[in-house]
């Protein structure tokens, strides 16, 4: 797919994930408009997934580690064909599967982790990554961290074992958007680049803007070191694509209303 | 116990390539015969228990079969989120080995020591919890937990612990196990505790009481059937257990006891470590006896307790 298909998809998919903000009142709109991007290179570029035949063992895996992003993975997976929009019409509802966070495999076709406690996707992920070498079965496994997400423990013991069994099909991501809940990112863990981090710990380690499609695209094809786990930090904005909600962090929690909505579809040059 | 673990998992690793086995940088040399297998699946994870069972839980959502063994306490309080997210909430064959559970490590300390495993196990859905009273009995939990889809927890000590049972005793998870036949008192027991219930069953006999001994391997799902037979023919029931009298085996039965419709006229004792942390240093026996868990106090409580219930 081209890479102006790829980001009219992009579009669409931040004004799907605002509407559905402002009809069922779920937050983290902030957190779900940076990773739009990196969403829609995976899914309708990059993985190896048959959205009929999506528990097959040669998938790719991807697991969205940043669990509260999951109002964009649900509207992607939809528009990918996983399920049909109609199941997302309970969205919000009492006895609804969409929670604000993933549900387990069982409960939802293209979820591979019920993520939402942060520090779990990429163990997990290695999980998977080391099933592969063991059970002889070629795969990728790609896992998406916030980089608040980086502040557990569990992410750098991970980070260590990764690079110890030569892990070389798993692949992370980190939503770079400098915000967490409260604070800057920065303020809370210092401002030693998340790049230089992962390349200590023995990673492949890039930085691009993970607001560009085609820089997401070009990253996802460069041939790293044999041998090693691969770390792309995306740069990103958080609220990306809506000027009032970029880099605006009360959109963490805030809910768009009627009007906003329609702002926001104006920008992003999508009809209401 | 740990010998028999490693032997047993060696044997079963040369009948099935779905094994992994992880191990959080412990049992130096232990596992050298079975690392020697062709095509044996060994990960040391190194002192990283939150990562190791998040890796567990990939390997088994991938369709293995996940085997983790390190120091109970690090294998359970120290990842308990990623027991409850990963392997519970996902509800994928994870086996959760507690090695030196229990009171093995007195001598290293609170920090070594598991006294509320069950406790929080038992609140966490889809796991099953099992402790073995021996080598042989650790066997069959570990082929019986490999048949499961599921969690499971098993409950182990150190070693030299003494063999009580044989191959041909029953084994089911979720059906207590009859050691010994008896008529006047029961007493009911978990784990390798069981052979300080035995030496307070021959006490008790000593003094003309008939004794009855049975093991509950399985501390979830507690064996319903067994307890009511239990109550609806003894008087007389001391709960033994290496673990808090909070949330364990006594715990289960107290809570199975409260909402049953036939009222019990049982005197049920709890034998269990006390609510608070051992400042003393001992071995395995001195600390069972601080506690209060040792065959001559079970009997001296029992018996006691026996003797009011008879002068009425």
């Amino acid at each position: 797919m081209k890479t102006n298909e790829l980001q009219e998809i992009a579009s669409v998919a931040r004004s799907r994930i605002i509407l559905n903000s402002h009809k069922t009142g779920t937050p983290h709109l902030g957190s779900c408009l940076s990773c739009v991007d990196i969403l829609v290179a995976l899914y309708f570029s990059k993985l190896n997934i048959d959205p009929k035949n999506y528990s097959s063992p040669t998938r790719d895996r991807f697991i969205l580690s940043k669990g509260h992003g999951a109002a964009a993975l649900f509207q992607i997976l939809a528009m990918k064909g996983f399920y049909p929009d109609k199941l997302l019409s309970d969205y919000g509802e009492d006895g609804s599967i969409f929670a604000e966070h993933p549900p387990t495999p069982d409960y939802l076709p293209g979820i591979e982790a019920a993520t939402g406690s942060l520090g779990h996707g990429l163990p997990i992920g290695l999980g998977m990554a080391l099933s592969s070498k063991i059970s002889n079965i070629s795969f990728n496994v790609y896992v998406l961290l916030g980089d608040g997400e980086c502040n557990e423990g569990s992410i750098w013991e991970a980070a260590t074992m990764a690079v110890a069994q030569k892990v070389e099909n798993l692949t992370i991501f980190v939503d770079a958007n400098k915000w967490q809940a409260t604070d800057r990112s920065a303020d809370l863990v210092g401002s030693t680049s998340l790049k230089d981090k992962w390349q200590a710990f023995g990673w492949n380690s890039y930085e691009i803007d993970g607001n560009n499609i085609q820089e997401i695209l070009d990253a996802l094809e460069m041939k790293p070191t044999i041998g090693v786990p691969t770390a792309i930090m995306l740069n990103t904005i958080k609220g990306k694509g809506v000027s009032f909600m970029e880099d605006n962090n009360n959109w963490h929690y805030r809910i768009p209303n009627q009007e906003e909505v329609e702002m926001a579809f104006y920008e992003l040059g999508v009809k209401l | 116990m740990r010998n028999a673990f490693a032997k047993e998992i060696t044997r079963l690793s040369k009948t099935s390539s779905k094994l992994v086995l992880l191990s959080g940088d412990i049992g130096n040399r232990l596992f050298d015969e079975y690392k020697n297998i062709p095509g044996s699946n060994f990960l040391n994870c190194g002192i990283a228990e939150a990562n190791m069972m998040g890796v567990a839980a990939g390997l088994a959502m991938s369709g293995l079969k996940p085997i983790i063994y390190t120091i109970t306490p690090f294998t359970t309080t120290r990842c308990f989120e990623q027991i409850r997210v990963d392997a519970c909430y996902h509800n994928v064959p994870v086996i959760i080995i507690g090695t030196g559970s229990g009171l093995s490590y007195a001598s290293l300390g609170p920090t070594h020591h598991s006294l509320e495993d069950f406790a929080i196990f038992r609140a966490l859905p889809n796991i099953t919890i099992l402790a073995p009273s021996d080598s042989v009995e650790l066997k069959k939990c570990l082929n019986e937990a490999l048949k499961l889809n599921s969690p499971v927890y098993i409950r182990i000590g150190k070693k030299g612990e003494e063999i009580l049972t044989n191959e041909l005793t029953p084994f089911k998870i979720g059906k207590s196990v009859n050691f010994k036949k008896g008529g006047k008192v029961c007493l009911i027991a978990t784990g390798t505790i069981m052979s300080e219930a035995l030496k307070a069953a021959e006490l008790l006999e000593r003094k003309g009481i008939s004794t009855c001994v049975e093991g509950f391997h399985t501390i979830k799902p507690i064996d319903k059937k067994s307890l009511k037979r239990l109550f609806s023919l003894f008087d007389v029931i001391s709960v033994i257990e290496e673990h808090s009298s909070i949330g364990g085996l006594f715990g289960a039965i107290s809570e199975w006891m409260a909402l049953e419709d036939n009222v019990y006229n049982t005197k049920v004792l709890s034998f269990g470590t006390k609510d608070e942390f051992m400042h003393e240093v001992g071995t395995q026996q001195y600390a069972r006896k601080l506690n209060g868990i040792d065959a001559l106090n079970i009997f001296n409580k029992t018996f006691e307790v026996y003797q009011k219930r008879n002068k009425k």
